[in-house]
């Protein structure tokens, strides 16, 4: 209850009245609105019997009645409002709606920009099946600039910040294109390259979200939360569109047309291209109205991840098998490592930092000292051998990545534990995990840059 | 003060507020400033709860809203009564007079026999809405 103390104003007092009001989820703004003409015609009635503006508004909030009885009363009278939808355009008036409306207009004219940029290219020549390499490196190019874009016309970002960012793109786009790779992405860092410089630019497209608030635990925290959510609806576009292309073929197959031209050079990169900013401009405009999916999948998936890890250990020292050192056995740590960081930075970014420690968190110190000790058998197999193989881009790079989420891990685990035995603050282990963010692109950048030269564009 | 039991209010809320509208257009506010002079100040409604019921009547198509900006500049939601909502106000009533006519009806049978011995058993009853 806003408590109105002396020397407020009415105005003030009825801004903390309605925005107390608001945090309720089953009274839309429409019915605050409603609720404050009753409040205002209340107190000034009030007043004109003789009573001050503060008293008058006490009054007439008293009258008004308890908040938690009116929003149950509006909750079993509005019970579609508890599956909080998502409305697009906010049903309320005035100044949040037109905004919202800009911004869906946005988004979607990038969206649109985004589709279009993509195709750009084939207009010089440069085919999506003819050029692979030239796509595959650039790919990150043709999207991400216009996702930051349209952060950087949301946040109302500074000339400065905006200079920095574009100085980065431009950056990506030399170091993507200047080097003599082979086009075909046949060569190690070629592919390498691919994959490397979305990782870099993601940093780039997280300082422009964040906004001003790059420096902060907070604002990097919601960035993992973005991406986090970016991904699930990316995946759920990806899905709906492959529903939609499968009716398409089946439909127009009926009638003896082919599609699957128009589909690989039109709907699929155009489509993919432009899902990337509608998934953001989602995530952003119904973030406060659905429940986070990433922290759910990531408290269901634990438990199962944990209980597999260390039975996957038990099994190990049971048999005394030795981990097969076969090609691909670091990536597949790493992508390990990468999944059960993943898991741990979801359920980090939904935790309130201020309840004690449960089970739960128990099963993540498990799954992380699990996954390490997993790892660490690994890497014991390979450092072994490692001279017998040489030392490939490929295999440097797995290596440099598995050290990197290694030394992320093995920190967290001591941080979570020390939060477990009450020696240290949830928020430790927070600050870590957003600290530790441009490592990540900083070594996708090298990876990116030196390691196309040092290898002889192999 | 007399106090009217929840559920009688809840109860009554229906016909109250439809014969109100009934009679003209109207918001919220002049809605309850309404049901005091109509009850003499003996039916106190807290002022939130009747939103809902505007809201529930208005789902069911009784009534229909529209926000009116008012001479002092802010937008004020109106509500009007619709076909339906009449007919739903006169169905109510025919109910109300007949739960007021069995009532008549005990209380003179027991004024027979027993005294009235609380004021508030000789308040006035609702007229049938």
């Amino acid at each position: 209850m806003p408590d109105p103390g002396h020397g407020v104003s009415l105005e003030e007092q009825i801004d903390r009245w309605r925005s107390y009001l608001r945090r309720r989820q089953a009274i839309h703004s429409v019915d605050v609105a409603e609720l404050e003409d009753h409040l205002r015609e209340q107190v000034a009635v009030l007043v004109d019997a003789g009573l001050a503006t503060d008293e008058a508004f006490l009054v007439a909030v008293k009258r008004m009645g308890d908040l938690d009885a009116l929003s149950r009363e509006f909750a079993s009278e509005h019970s579609e409002r508890l599956w909080k939808q998502l409305v697009v355009v906010p049903s309320n008036s005035g100044d949040p709606r037109a905004r919202a409306r800009t911004e869906a207009v946005v988004a979607f004219c990038l969206a649109v920009a985004a589709a279009v940029v993509i195709k750009v290219p084939a207009l010089f020549g440069i085919q999506l099946d003819g050029d692979a390499g030239f796509y595959a490196r650039n790919l990150s190019l043709f999207v991400l600039p216009l996702l930051t874009g349209y952060f950087v016309w949301n946040r109302r970002l500074g000339t400065g910040t905006i200079l920095w960012l574009a100085v980065a793109f431009v950056a990506a786009g030399v170091f993507a294109n200047v080097y003599p790779f082979g086009g075909d992405l046949d060569g190690y860092t070629e592919a390498l390259t691919a994959l490397h410089l979305p990782i870099a630019l993601w940093l780039v497209v997280g300082i422009a979200y964040a906004g001003g608030r790059w420096r902060q635990v907070a604002g990097r925290m919601d960035f993992i939360r973005f991406s986090g959510e970016l991904f699930i609806y990316y995946v759920l576009i990806a899905l709906g569109g492959g529903v939609l292309t499968a009716f398409m073929a089946m439909i127009f197959r009926s009638i003896g047309i082919d599609v699957e031209p128009f589909f690989e050079s039109w709907l699929l990169p155009c489509g993919a291209a432009g899902a990337v900013v509608v998934a953001s401009w989602l995530v952003e405009a119904k973030q406060s109205v659905i429940e986070n999916m990433a922290p759910v999948l990531t408290r269901l998936f634990t438990p199962l991840f944990a209980a597999v890890l260390v039975t996957f250990l038990g099994t190990l020292l049971w048999t005394g098998r030795g981990v097969g050192i076969e090609r691909n056995v670091l990536i597949a740590f790493d992508l390990l490592l990468v999944l059960v960081l993943g898991l741990l930075l979801y359920s980090v970014s939904a935790r309130d930092p201020q309840s004690p420690p449960g089970a739960f968190d128990v099963v993540q110190v498990v799954l992380v000292v699990s996954a390490l000790l997993a790892d660490a058998v690994a890497l014991w197999a390979i450092a072994a051998r490692i001279t017998e193989f040489g030392f490939s881009p490929n295999r440097v790079a797995a290596l440099g990545e598995n050290v990197i989420l290694l030394v992320n891990l093995a920190w967290s685990a001591v941080l979570y534990v020390r939060f477990l035995r009450g020696r240290g603050s949830f928020t430790g282990l927070e600050r870590w995990q957003t600290a530790y963010l441009p490592v990540y692109a900083a070594w996708a950048a090298i990876v990116v840059i030196v390691f196309p030269p040092v290898f002889g564009y192999v | 003060m007399m106090e009217i039991g929840k559920d009688l209010i809840a109860a009554s809320s229906t016909p109250i507020v439809l014969a109100i509208l009934a009679e003209e257009d109207s918001y919220g506010y002049a809605i309850l400033q309404r049901v005091r002079e109509l009850s003499g100040g003996r039916m106190e409604w807290t002022d939130g709860m009747l939103y809902p019921v505007l809201h529930r009547l208005e789902r069911l198509g009784h009534v229909e809203a529209r926000w009116v900006v008012a001479e002092s500049g802010r937008r004020r939601k109106y509500y009007r009564i619709t076909s339906q909502g009449r007919s739903q106000l006169a169905e109510e009533r025919r109910q109300w007079q007949a739960v007021d006519a069995t009532l008549r009806g005990i209380w003179q049978a027991l004024s027979v026999s027993v005294p009235v011995g609380h004021p508030a058993l000789a308040a006035p009853r609702p007229e049938g809405a």
